[in-house]
């Protein structure tokens, strides 16, 4: 798949030579990002056309959401915990410290709860993800699947797709809840906000569309933890180092896609 | 029948088939020999067509390989069946599991009829006591011989097989070979060898061909290949440089 400027012998003029240098990394760049829009198309088109393999989506939703519940509800509270304790610092400047409650759940629900459960779902699932698909292809498995006329797609990405999709909404309400209850810990146990006060603005505040959106981003996230992760398994070099390479490039890959897509979808939400 | 035709390949510009062309008469069984690294795996990567070629094109059964795709290509390749070098077992799944996955996923059999097949396909490679275990938890020799009863559980018309005896100890290797030569006789495939036990491949194929520098060098009766004129089919057969 390499350009063929790259393999060809630059020659001459030190300005044209860097000019073919920068266009054959930008080559080399766009076709990668052909392959990974591809490798896209084909897990949705895949997943959206029969036969799903239930049994292997059950498994994975088993391994990639219910594994990480554990994590997810650790770091849920502590950023909870700690939300209320910034919060409730700056609202008391203003004397609106009954407003902790709102603020606590507004953060989590439309922003910290998706993104730090996705963040850690990528650390903790997605790099597996990658580890198991790329031993697959080292180890043939991935072409013993071709071979026996089954669909490596079908088996492997596609279950992986909409696991992470079932399981990330899921997770980061289950982050959003524990979250608001860390954060009703340190506010009301321990900084003497009214416990009546903190919940009831929450009802107040806390619309459907802030939860709706919270959700939607969630879902994408799966998709691009999924994505991400299973196509950096499935084009891994070879050997160990190929694979411990492509696992640590998958984890920063969806986090930083995470977080960008997560800029978009706020703005386009608003 | 399998008729390779003129096939080329190079990876990043390095050629490592230089046009090759072979058939493989139906029923035929066929070893492919040569120095490693002299391409006999990527040659069989493209009559699996896992790989396609530069130009040139592999005929089965008169389909072009090199053409299909999605269900035409699912269909063909259900009749193939595949040995890799590592073995290729998937590592969660059990021994009885391994050999079993073909038939649950490719078949409408029961469990029960499942169970009986893959019974019989283990005691025919002598792995009837080893069916739970993890393929990480068997030795090598046992690895070959599960990825073999994955093959023939199909009972697939090709089969093809990319040095299933090598790393093992002469005598399991011995055994393996013995194995293979059997099933031809008994399933009559249309089969090719990649292999390195010279000569004792040569009891159990119809044809040899002598991969050397991406060109088939030799190709023909194993008895034939010590009269070849060609030096680097002697050496490789008498083992002399
Ligand atoms: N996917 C690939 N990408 C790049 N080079 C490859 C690939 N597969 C094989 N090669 C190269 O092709 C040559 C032949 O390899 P192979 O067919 O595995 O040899 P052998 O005859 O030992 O089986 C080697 O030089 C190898 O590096
Ligand atoms: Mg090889």
């Amino acid at each position: 798949m390499q350009p063929e400027v790259l393999t060809s012998n630059p020659t001459g003029f030190a300005p044209v030579v860097l000019l073919q240098q920068l266009g054959a990394r930008a080559l080399l760049l766009l076709a990668r990002a052909g392959r990974m829009g591809i490798f896209l198309g084909r897990m949705v088109g895949f997943a959206l056309t029969p036969p799903v393999k239930v049994a292997r989506v059950v498994r994975r939703v088993h391994f990639i959401g219910f594994g990480s519940i554990l994590v997810v509800m650790l770091t849920g509270a502590f950023t909870g915990m700690v939300l209320s304790l910034q919060g409730f610092y700056a609202l008391s400047r203003f004397g609106s410290d009954a407003f902790l409650g709102p603020l606590v759940a507004l953060s989590l629900v439309r922003e910290l709860g998706p993104v730090i459960a996705a963040l850690m779902v990528a650390g903790r699932a997605g790099s597996a993800i990658t580890a198991e698909i790329g031993i697959m292809r080292n180890g043939q498995q991935l072409d013993a699947l071709e071979l026996m006329g089954l669909n490596p797609f079908r088996y492997v990405v596609v279950p992986n797709f909409l696991a992470a999709m079932i399981s990330m909404p899921l997770l980061a309400c289950l982050f959003d809840v524990v979250g608001i209850w860390g954060g009703y810990t340190v506010g009301v146990k321990l900084l003497g906000v009214s416990g009546g006060t903190y919940m009831g603005e929450i009802a107040t505040y806390l619309e459907m569309k802030d939860i709706m959106g919270g959700i939607y981003k969630a879902i994408s996230f799966g998709g691009i933890i999924s994505w991400v992760c299973c196509y950096k398994g499935y084009y891994t070099d070879f050997g160990a180092e190929g694979v411990s390479r492509a696992t640590t490039q998958a984890v920063v890959m969806s986090s930083v896609l995470i977080l960008v897509w997560d800029y978009f979808m706020t703005s386009a939400m608003f | 029948m399998i008729q390779i035709e003129n096939i080329t390949k190079s990876f990043d510009d390095v050629p490592v088939l230089r046009g090759i062309s072979l058939t493989v008469e139906k029923g035929e069984f066929v070893a492919l020999i040569g120095r490693s690294g002299y391409g006999k795996s990527v040659l069989l990567r493209h009559v699996a067509g896992l790989l396609k070629p530069d130009s040139g094109r592999v005929l089965v059964d008169g389909q072009d390989l090199t053409s299909l795709r999605g269900r035409e290509l699912e269909a063909l390749r259900s009749r193939f069946g595949f040995v890799f070098q590592g073995g290729a077992l998937f590592d969660s799944l059990s021994v009885f599991d391994n050999v079993a996955f073909p038939l649950r996923e490719k078949t409408r059999k029961s469990e029960e009829e499942i169970a009986t097949q893959v019974r019989a396909a283990l005691v025919r490679v002598g792995l009837e006591t080893s069916e739970d275990k993890l393929p990480a938890q068997i030795s090598g020799g046992m690895v070959k011989r599960t990825a073999l009863a994955r093959a023939l559980v199909m009972e697939p018309e090709f089969l093809f097989f990319d040095e299933p005896e090598t790393g093992l100890d002469p005598l399991t290797a011995q055994g393996v070979l013995d194995l293979i030569h059997e099933c031809h006789r008994n399933l009559k495939f249309t089969g090719i060898i990649i292999s390195h036990q010279l000569p004792r491949v040569f009891d159990v194929v119809d044809r040899v061909a002598v991969l050397h520098n991406g060109q088939i060098r030799y190709f023909g009766p194993p008895d034939g290949l010590e009269r070849s004129a060609d030096e680097a089919v002697r050496q490789l057969v008498t083992g002399r440089a």
